[in-house]
């Protein structure tokens, strides 16, 4: 008699497991690893064109390893005065978006976490402070180069110097180091 | 395209072909913009006078639109689809008058600057640096028995200009400093061309699939003018990718972009997760996605009621774990959606940092392979 109650309770219980698991609303439809990111530090890596330094990504992603942080690049769109600062901004996008991707894709396989972000403001430098009004970032990287492609110039490093309350690592590669991260070579269409 | 190409030009001697073949045809509006040419082929038309519309301390000239319909000519010709009225008038619009004018049974002949595009507006601001206020909705085209392109090379359109023949002499220098330079109409007459490509092609396709020109407006109306996507995101990190992916494919097709987030009701966003949210509706800003916010216990419902609603040909969704336990038993999420919205792409967007060849890269070339 009791071996057909545990029998029977037994196969209640699995029906409602069952039934449970097919009507219950979904949950969890993104990948695990993804779910979390480390509680650790905050490294923005700032640019404005189709292409990085390389020393200033490597820095980056040795940091990153060193500390347990994410790496955030973020590409900073710049709005013309004569349109509102909320206007969308393809054209730009359809530059940086492919970088940021392109960063990604490396941070990614190195096992860097990554979480991009997307500043707008009227100049590099006014999306880049309005990225930090908004957020907080533990250390800032950047590389010290005058070529408006490749990120901020000598002026907004000045400030980032005078203003960012954050720690701020600028990178300036030997004049002979001119390799970059840039978006030629990105694995796959994008 | 622009200003100056010969619109209004063209309209009118489309007009005049149809009062040559014995149809009853009206101007019901024309700005000639002072050309001479426009007024010349203009003449033997019979036109629908103005009316006066006192707006604060000014008299306005506006289209009479009562008068049309008491005319009601077989074929009525109106100048400036996208002009807005001023109040008082029986529309705010001048396209809910033509809507008006096509309820009453006349067919009309109508013109349009490509930038007035609701959809191209964002895009054609960014291109030119000039925000255009007039915009009409993207359906008002796609009610259009057919879209003629009125087609000009840049140069000749500048030559045009520098002639006289678009503006007074004394706005000429104001418009080639501003909105006339090569580049912009470059860009405008590559944004009109593609647009009208997908016009035809949307017509071609309806016209294939289900018959009378009312069938398939009644059918889909909202697919009239090109693509639609929608990308299902969540608040975390590695939703951005999937949003760059698909504002990538969106911009491919021409097409436009929403961005869809089910949150589930009364759950709390952790602080990652509110970052996550205020990065994601920043890019989709930026980018000029539609970011839509609903709340739902059911995911798949809530898909298709959006897709449906905003005309989605194409839904975009993350990879997703595997499913452990009892949850292998219920349908996975693409073939749900298949199920519920059948003619509409379901596309599962892969994480390319995780291809075996992904981490490949050469030390010695200046670009770095990623």
């Amino acid at each position: 008699m009791s071996v057909a109650v545990v029998v029977i309770v037994g196969c209640a219980g699995a029906l409602l497991g069952i039934g449970a698991g097919y009507w219950l609303p979904p949950h969890g439809r993104r990948p695990a690893r993804n779910r979390l990111l480390p509680e650790g530090r905050r490294i923005l890596l700032p640019f404005t064109g189709e292409e990085i330094s390389r020393r200033s990504f490597e820095a980056a992603v040795r940091l990153a390893k060193a500390e347990n942080a994410t790496i955030m690049p973020a590409f900073l769109a710049q709005v013309p005065m004569s349109l509102p600062l909320e206007t969308a901004l393809p054209v730009q996008c359809a530059r940086g978006m492919p970088l940021l991707e392109a960063i990604e894709q490396r941070a990614s396989s190195q096992g860097v976490p990554v979480d991009s972000r997307v500043g707008r403001g009227r100049s590099a430098r006014d999306a880049l402070r309005k990225l930090l009004d908004q957020e907080h970032f533990d250390r800032i990287i950047v590389s010290a180069d005058e070529d408006p492609r490749a990120g901020l110039s000598y002026e907004d490093l000045r400030w980032m110097l005078d203003r960012v309350p954050a720690e701020i690592l600028i990178l300036r590669p030997a004049p002979e180091d001119t390799r970059r991260i840039s978006t030629e070579t990105l694995t796959g269409h994008f | 395209m622009a200003a100056g190409v010969g619109k209004t030009y063209r309209m009118l001697l489309e007009g005049r072909a149809e009062l040559d073949a014995g149809h009853d045809v009206v101007i019901g509006l024309l700005e000639t913009h002072g050309r001479a040419d426009t007024a010349n082929v203009a003449e033997g038309l019979a036109m629908v006078p103005r009316r006066r519309v006192r707006y604060r301390d000014t008299v306005v000239e506006e289209m009479d639109l009562p008068s049309i319909l008491r005319r009601a000519p077989e074929l009525c010709l109106i100048d400036e689809l996208a002009h807005t009225n001023v109040p008082g008038t029986e529309h705010a619009k001048r396209f809910e008058d033509i809507e008006a004018v096509l309820d009453a049974g006349i067919d009309v002949l109508s013109t349009l600057n490509v930038q007035h595009l609701e959809s191209l507006n964002d895009h054609i601001t960014e291109l030119s640096g000039v925000r255009v206020r007039e915009t009409i909705p993207d359906a008002i085209l796609g009610r259009a028995d057919e879209v003629v392109l009125i087609d000009l090379t840049p140069e000749a359109l500048l030559d045009r200009l520098r002639a006289g023949k678009v503006y007074p002499a004394e706005r000429i220098d104001a418009a080639l400093n501003n909105f006339f330079k090569i580049e912009n109409l470059s860009a405008l007459r590559e944004v009109a061309l593609r647009q009208v490509a997908e016009e035809v092609g949307a017509k071609r396709l309806t016209t294939e699939l289900v018959g009378s020109r009312e069938e398939s407006l009644a059918a889909d109306a909202p697919q009239a003018v090109g693509e639609r996507l929608l990308a299902l995101i969540e608040p975390y990190p590695g939703a951005q990718r999937l949003v760059r992916r698909a504002w990538r494919s969106a911009q491919r097709l021409g097409a436009g972009l929403d961005l869809l987030w089910v949150r589930v009701p009364g759950k709390q966003l952790s602080e990652e997760e509110q970052r996550s949210l205020a990065a994601l509706r920043q890019l989709a800003s930026v980018l000029g996605a539609r970011m839509i916010e609903e709340e739902s216990d059911d995911l798949t419902n809530a898909v298709a009621e959006v897709a449906s609603r905003r005309g989605t040909t194409y839904i975009l969704i993350g990879g997703s774990r595997p499913a452990r336990g009892l949850a292998r038993l219920r349908t996975p999420l693409p073939q749900r959606l298949m199920q519920r919205l059948p003619g509409v792409d379901v596309r599962i967007v892969a994480d390319r940092s995780r291809r075996p060849n992904g981490s490949s890269g050469s030390s010695g070339s200046n670009v770095e392979s990623v």
